[in-house]
């Protein structure tokens, strides 16, 4: 369980999934990375170590360059938020059904349920 | 069990489809009426929007600001392009947070699903930056409960 506490406090911060958004697009340096954060590179670094502690990234050699990929846990972690993501604007959508059940049809309810299906 | 997807498309793409036991023109209605907009599009509960206006025509302004009642908040713009009742509606639309993030353009379509609709939306960012960023930050807000939530049950 270590390692998914890791995962997921890596993924409380919306820098870090951002960062982990942006290497789901392809391999990066941190330059790459800092660019549209505007933050300093030594605080992207930092980041950028917590993702890989957690190993969600992982860091390739390439001469002076140290470009940065996401591991196979880390695309799971994207998965992972996603899925959050969703959850969370189902929230307004249940709200929704509530709020469509209870608006008044224009023309008189004669349809028939077809569906037998309840949530 | 959620009806809801999200899924990326493409670079810049994010698609949302959604189900609802409603008519078209009732879901339609649901997105363009200030007084049922505000009952439902609230984000994490104890949210609410003391201000909605959403001048449903072409050209029309949208102002969206929300509150968590703590002195917490933000706000959303944005202008209507075209509007199809009850099946379409394009607008585009920007958070501040309290900087405005690039606009998303939007395009909604309620088609008729069974006795219900199909909700599509399709959200189209400038770039992939922006759309990582959106993915990451920008639909935060409303997903905070949530992610407190799933972070108690792993």
């Amino acid at each position: 369980m270590q390692v998914l506490d890791a995962s997921f406090a890596a993924l409380a911060d919306p820098t870090r999934r951002a960062i982990l958004a942006r290497l789901a697009l392809g391999e990066a340096t941190v330059t790459e990375l800092a660019e549209p954060f505007e933050m300093t590179q030594p605080a992207i670094s930092q980041h950028l170590k917590v993702l890989q502690d957690a190993g969600l990234i992982i860091c390739r050699i390439d001469g002076t360059r140290r470009p940065r990929r996401l591991a196979r846990a880390g695309i799971e972690a994207m998965d992972q938020w996603l899925a959050v993501l969703r959850k969370a604007l189902d929230k307004n959508y249940n709200r929704l059904d509530d709020v469509l059940a209870a608006m008044k049809p224009e023309t008189p309810r004669n349809r028939k349920k077809e569906k037998g299906e309840t949530r | 069990m959620s009806k809801l997807t999200l899924t990326t498309e493409g670079d810049t793409h994010i698609i949302v489809t959604r189900h609802f036991d409603a008519p078209p023109q009732a879901v339609y209605r649901a997105h363009t009426e200030p007084a049922i907009i505000q009952k439902w599009m609230l984000g994490p509960d104890g949210w609410t929007m003391p201000v909605c206006i959403n001048e449903a025509k072409p050209g029309g302004k949208i102002r969206f600001e929300w509150t968590n009642g703590k002195g917490g908040g933000f706000h959303l713009t944005g202008e209507y392009l075209e509007l199809e009742p009850y099946s379409r509606i394009v607008h585009v639309e920007r958070m501040f947070l309290p900087d405005p993030t690039p606009d998303n353009h939007v395009e909604t379509r309620f088609d008729a699903d069974g006795t219900g609709t199909l909700m599509t939306m399709r959200m189209t960012l400038p770039d992939a930056q922006t759309r990582a960023a959106m993915l990451s930050t920008g639909m935060e807000r409303g997903m905070e409960a949530s992610y407190a939530r799933l972070e108690k049950t792993i």
